[in-house]
């Protein structure tokens, strides 16, 4: 009878396992002489690392990039991640090795009583004809060898768990290293996310100033057109095309408007400074402006300290009645800082307001802090600092 | 009057030379860069050329430095830039080395064909025409106490006044008898510290050196 498929693979599972363990004996048992002696404890672990990948496909991630085979033996012993390695060289090591020799001894115990029927018949006649009902005893014998055999296999799986557990705690990096790099892994992916979403903007800025734009504006400019030198037409025709062309520069207007919103072409171009003296040119408030952004920042943040300043004037302008109000923009060094004053009425909430959701979600998106500061009857003070890149 | 046009925008472009068509201006060539530019205003010695700021190859600023060659080599052709959007250094630039016949104005303002016109007339007869953005941003670039001063009417007054439209100009744009208008011209020189002036554009070059961006 030809065993199963399943049977097969569970004899290799087995096989498997058993040879992994037993390749970890004189390894665990090296391992435990030389960490005594502190040597290259980042050696033994890359050999260890080798063995859980090579025999069980289990990645052990390194623990740390650090170098420490190059200091001295003080700072290696004070090093966390040596010491959680030496743990593992030579406590859990040794331990499985342990476990692992008495469960090859086991299984070898198993094999051996199992096949008591077989070898009983070497032994000399006179000793069968002493042990009389020797048959039940082997047989009592056989079915115990079994359950060893079977306890032996089971031992087998729980050291390779053990084994596994305790050298991805110990061999690979600690959670507080786990996390760091978790934490890398996020800001990378997510500077990533909205620089994308900026470029993505700008994109949609520049389509819509290359094209609809244009197209607008000779649409506007041919209704102008014709407004001018048609001048004997039916007046229901006049009036069509007079309220053609408003519609038309009111889609312009418009049009602008989201554009400035979004990310206007003078930011690209000619940077912050320009753009925002066109932003507060055309806020019907008296705006102080000073910007000394050197050098520029990345586009991103400009995008954003553009957004910023775009989003509080327009929150200005909308409540706050001010007759004045001064935006000064500033780069030092690592940081670029907003501040928006104004003399209005104030008791702007920072936790109210859809306008002032969004401007917190757009400054925390690359890092940025902001802080309103508004008593009931003025004057109202929005600070933003947000990181630029060095 | 002779007119020569560059717009990269071809839509755009045929707008443009039918409104200057309709203005009484004959355009003899068109372009749609600034090297083509240069090469018509060599070639026909135009009264005007209408250009736009950004065109091929970079789309930046070839307009302000195609404007910036004609005033210094044929300094009779007057200049009118159209931009997208205002960058009032550009304006700077253009005026700081004479303000006749010179005009900044942004793109949208040519589908108000009549005012469009008038500025076109008044630019080619040696005159300024600067869009009320470029003057507000200038204003904002000139931290002044004066400007302070100034009422909110008197503040649109001055733009209109810089842009360099003449009374009955600033009192149609506003809606208002061209009296009202003088007397807030006299109070706006008045606070400024300026001279009293009749001639528009010796007004204008009054206000744009007051501005810091003329001579």
């Amino acid at each position: 009878m030809r065993p199963t498929a399943g049977l097969r693979r569970r004899l290799g599972g087995i096989r498997q396992r058993t040879a992994f363990l037993t390749a970890g004996i004189p390894l665990q048992c090296a391992a435990f002489c030389l960490a005594l002696a502190v040597l290259p404890v980042p050696v033994l672990t890359a050999v260890q690392r080798h063995r859980f990948r090579a025999m069980l496909d289990i990645v052990v991630p390194p623990a740390t990039t650090e170098a420490i085979a190059s200091r001295g033996l003080r700072d290696r012993l004070a090093s966390p991640v040596v010491r959680r390695q030496l743990g593992y060289h030579l406590f859990a090591g040794p331990l499985v090795a342990l476990g692992a020799v008495g469960t090859l001894v086991l299984g070898a115990l198993g094999v051996a009583a199992v096949t008591v029927l077989l070898w009983i018949w070497a032994l000399p006649a006179e000793w069968r004809i002493d042990h009389r009902g020797y048959l039940n005893t082997s047989a009592y014998i056989s079915v115990g060898g079994l359950l060893v055999l079977l306890a032996a296999v089971r031992l087998t799986g729980a050291l390779v768990r053990a084994d596994g557990y305790a050298a991805s705690q110990l061999l690979g990096p600690s959670r507080t290293e786990q996390m760091r790099r978790r934490i890398e892994n996020l800001s990378e992916s997510r500077a990533g996310v909205v620089d994308a979403a900026d470029l993505e903007r700008r994109r949609i800025e520049r389509d819509l100033h290359d094209g609809a734009q244009q197209r607008l504006v000779s649409l506007a400019v041919n209704l102008g057109v014709a407004r001018a030198t048609l001048k004997d037409l039916p007046p229901d025709v006049r009036k069509v095309i007079d309220e053609a062309h408003r519609e038309a520069k009111e889609a312009i207007t418009e049009l602008q408007d989201l554009v400035r919103g979004l990310h206007p072409a003078v930011l690209e171009d000619r940077g912050l400074d320009a753009a925002l003296t066109g932003l507060a040119a055309r806020v019907p408030v008296p705006v102080r402006l000073t910007v000394a952004v050197d050098p520029r920042p990345s586009p991103t943040v400009e995008a954003v300290a553009y957004y910023v300043v775009s989003e509080t004037l327009t929150n200005v302008v909308k409540h706050a009645q001010a007759s004045q109000v001064v935006v000064h923009v500033e780069r030092k060094r690592g940081t670029m800082s907003v501040t928006v004053v104004d003399d209005g009425v104030g008791g702007a909430d920072p936790s109210g307001g859809t306008g002032l959701t969004g401007l917190v979600k757009r400054v925390a998106s690359v890092d940025g802090s902001l802080a309103i500061d508004s008593p009931v009857g003025g004057p109202t003070t929005v600070t933003v600092e947000l990181p630029c890149a060095q | 009057m002779r007119a020569v046009v560059a717009e990269d925008s071809v839509l755009l472009r045929v707008g443009l030379v039918k409104v200057l068509e309709m203005a009484g201006f004959e355009v003899v060539a068109e372009a749609g860069d600034e090297r083509g530019l240069l090469a018509a205003v060599e070639e026909h010695r135009p009264d005007i050329a209408v250009t736009d700021v950004r065109m091929p190859p970079t789309y930046t600023s070839e307009g302000v430095r195609a404007a910036l060659v004609i005033r210094k080599q044929w300094p009779e052709t007057a200049v009118l830039l159209l931009s997208q959007y205002v960058e009032e250094q550009y304006a700077a630039d253009l005026l700081a080395s004479d303000t006749a016949r010179v005009g900044y104005l942004l793109k949208q303002r040519v589908a108000d064909v009549e005012e469009f016109v008038e500025a076109l007339r008044r630019v080619a007869a040696g005159g300024t025409a600067l869009d009320p953005q470029v003057v507000s941003q200038l204003l904002l670039r000139r931290r002044s106490d004066p400007l302070d001063r100034l009422t909110a009417r008197e503040r649109e007054v001055l733009e209109l006044m810089a842009g360099g439209r003449s009374n009955l100009g600033i009192a149609e744009q506003l809606v208002v008898s061209e009296s009202t208008v003088a007397k807030h011209i006299n109070n706006i020189l008045a606070k400024l510290d300026l001279p009293t002036a009749d001639a528009d554009h010796r007004r204008v070059l009054a206000v744009l050196r007051f501005l810091g961006i003329a001579q």
